[in-house]
């Protein structure tokens, strides 16, 4: 039998644990968001994704209670949240910057959270040290914040808010202080235990590697609005704008015109130059503006010029070297720059262009995303 | 630049002599022998055995302590509350007002506060006496320990008032276990304040005292319009001897605290 795949959001019959419903919020004549839709799903692990100042530390704010909406409704479990005060809600936050009680020790840190329900002594017990325990802490329960190292006031703080069995977690940065290496190991640990405790997380953060790696599903925001809401492999292969493909990871972008037929779309892009031909599933007016992105890993690089479509002629301007891959930067005639990568499977001694070389580049008729936008 | 150069001396010893010489010769003749203050007779510590035997010195001084304990626990309380409103709470009607008003009587000469509100006593008809020094003394010593409480205030990461409503405090919670202990330090070096600053005030207790609450300065001043006396040399004394223990103490324990908060967080990032 085929396992089930995790995906609630395609499924009618699943109700949301979070509806933003039509959610503006506006300080003064800045508006921060900007009319939002948006359901999350029980178990997901959901990536708030963009710049900073693009909205969503607010939008996480709102959940977490310490932003109202200026307009529209936010429902939890099919409750409005609006009157609920903060300290009422089954939603726990894990601060940015960890936000630990610098007076009181990493026990006493975690049991805060159960002191205030007024649960019973030895429950409150057992409940931190199952918690110091999924997060490996239980030599450090007697130590105070400062001192403990960052990595482990990080698991603190996520012990902290974990510790009343919310439904909600909401993480703001919970990575960003942490050097690239813990980061990476962080991201799974914070993975595990969101699949053991079968929390919802959602994540804010302006690193697309984590929210690619950690999410279920991403949300791209942009200026207080939603730009795309996928799992992060239809964020990467199938971007619904430019700024979307642009913002995660790497991408050749190619504007021109649209010439349709069918499901293929023909790009004028270039005087004198052959179309590009590119599979959509997009309708585009004829002449309509449009724009090829492709991805530099799905371009190919060969000195003999490939059959098929999609060929271009160049020369090497620039060689990234990154160990396991090479990006070249291959001029064309047109000024066009465009980024080919290839894996470095021989050693460097016999890499087979170098700068100035006359090189051809290919892609396939699937490999780019046409875009309207 | 961290040589010594011989103008450095000099400008360190006028300095240090312009603000400590005065007080050194009083510390001298507090053990002079004679009755005369500016003729030294030898080292006796008999004005220090008198001083304990007069008892107007000794009610008067137990009249300041009251005073000023009364006074820096009053104005702790509402300073740090008028301190966190004004940090805390951004808008609210009249804001700008209220703090500006806080800080007037910082500004606000001690005559003119003593005046008003001796004039204000009058008008209620409030009998004068240790209560109306503490009303008084509250009045502005609450101004500066306000100013003390908001400066960490400031300081202060608002996420953690935050984290304590997230785990469910209710506000009066968040305030009693979480800014509270953390504001501590500023709140009893307010309180400190206000209590020096209730110990010395001689002109604002003398237009709120009444006959039977003659506070200590009031004491010494009414005395010295009689001749300065060695007991009184001696008393002042006995006050240097306990700011200075004072302040030496505090200044050594907040400084002990930082370095090994220092060396554990150091070891911290090692482990």
């Amino acid at each position: 039998m085929p396992q089930k795949i995790f995906a609630p959001w395609d499924d009618p019959d699943e109700t949301p644990l979070i509806r933003f419903q039509n959610v503006s919020k506006r300080f003064g004549d800045f508006t921060a968001i900007d009319a939002i839709d948006l359901e999350i799903y029980a178990r997901e692990f959901f990536a708030l994704l963009g710049p900073s100042g693009c909205g969503k530390t607010t939008l996480m704010r709102m959940l977490a209670g310490f932003e109202t909406p200026s307009s529209g409704k936010i429902f939890l479990s099919g409750q409005d949240i609006a009157p609920v005060p903060p300290n009422q809600r089954a939603v726990n936050m894990m601060f940015q910057s960890y936000a630990l009680f610098p007076h009181l020790s990493v026990w006493d840190n975690i049991a805060f959270g159960l002191r205030r329900e007024g649960r019973a002594r030895d429950e409150i017990d057992a409940r931190v040290g199952e918690m110091l325990k999924l997060t490996r802490l239980e030599k450090f329960a007697r130590r105070k914040p400062h001192q403990i190292s960052g990595g482990q006031r990080q698991r603190v703080a996520l012990a902290r808010s974990l510790a009343k069995a919310p439904k909600l977690l909401l993480l703001d940065e919970p990575l960003g202080a942490l050097d690239k290496k813990l980061r990476e190991e962080t991201q799974f640990e914070l993975m595990d235990i969101q699949e053991t405790t079968g929390t919802t997380f959602v994540i804010v953060t302006h690193d697309q590697e984590e929210a690619m790696t950690v999410a279920s599903r991403v949300a791209v925001m942009d200026e207080g609005r939603l730009i795309q809401v996928a799992t992060p492999d239809r964020i990467y292969e199938a971007p619904a704008s430019v700024y979307v493909a642009d913002f995660i990871g790497d991408v050749n972008i190619i504007e021109g015109k649209a010439h349709q037929t069918g499901d293929r779309v023909q790009v004028d892009w270039a005087e004198g130059q052959p179309a590009l031909a590119a599979k959509t599933t997009r309708d585009f007016s004829l002449e309509q503006t449009c724009y090829l992105a492709i991805r530099p890993e799905k371009v190919a690089i060969s000195a003999e010029k490939p059959s098929g479509a999609n060929v271009l002629s160049g020369e090497v301007l620039d060689i990234a070297y990154l160990g396991n891959l090479s990006t070249y930067h291959v001029k064309l005639p047109t000024g066009h720059v465009i980024k080919a990568q290839q894996a470095n499977t021989r050693r460097i001694a016999r890499r087979p262009f170098t700068w100035e070389d006359k090189v051809w580049v290919s892609w396939t008729e699937s490999a780019a995303v046409v875009l309207d936008r | 630049m961290n040589r010594l150069s011989p103008f450095n001396v000099v400008s360190l010893t006028l300095g240090f002599a312009f603000l400590y010489l005065p007080m050194v010769i009083l510390v001298i003749y507090s053990f002079n022998e004679s009755k005369l203050v500016t003729v030294w007779a030898g080292f006796s510590t008999k004005w220090y055995g008198e001083l304990v035997r007069n008892e107007a010195f000794l009610d008067a001084a137990l009249v300041t302590l009251q005073v000023a304990l009364l006074t820096s626990t009053l104005a702790t309380i509402l300073g740090t509350c008028a301190a966190y409103v004004l940090i805390r709470m951004h808008r609210f009607p009249g804001r700008t007002l209220f703090s500006g008003m806080i800080y007037a009587p910082l500004v606000m000469p001690d005559v003119i506060l003593g005046l008003s509100l001796l004039l204000l006593f009058i008008g209620l008809n409030v009998d004068r006496g240790v209560l109306t020094i503490v009303l008084a003394h509250t009045t502005f010593a609450m101004c500066y320990v306000s100013v003390v409480v908001s400066s960490r205030l400031v300081a202060f990461d608002r996420s953690l008032e935050e984290a304590a409503l997230d785990l469910g405090a209710t506000p009066f919670q968040t305030f009693r276990l979480v800014t509270l202990p953390i504001i501590a330090p500023a709140v009893i070096s307010g309180w400190l304040l206000a209590f020096t600053l209730s110990l010395d005030d001689l002109v604002i207790a003398s237009f709120t005292a009444g006959p039977s609450s003659t506070t200590l300065p009031m004491k010494i001043f009414s005395a010295v319009r009689l001749g300065v006396s060695p007991e009184i040399n001696a008393l002042s004394t006995i006050m240097i001897a306990i700011v200075t223990v004072g302040v030496i103490t505090a200044s050594l324990v907040s400084k002990r605290a930082a370095v090994r908060r220092l060396r554990e967080e150091k070891a911290a990032e090692r482990a």
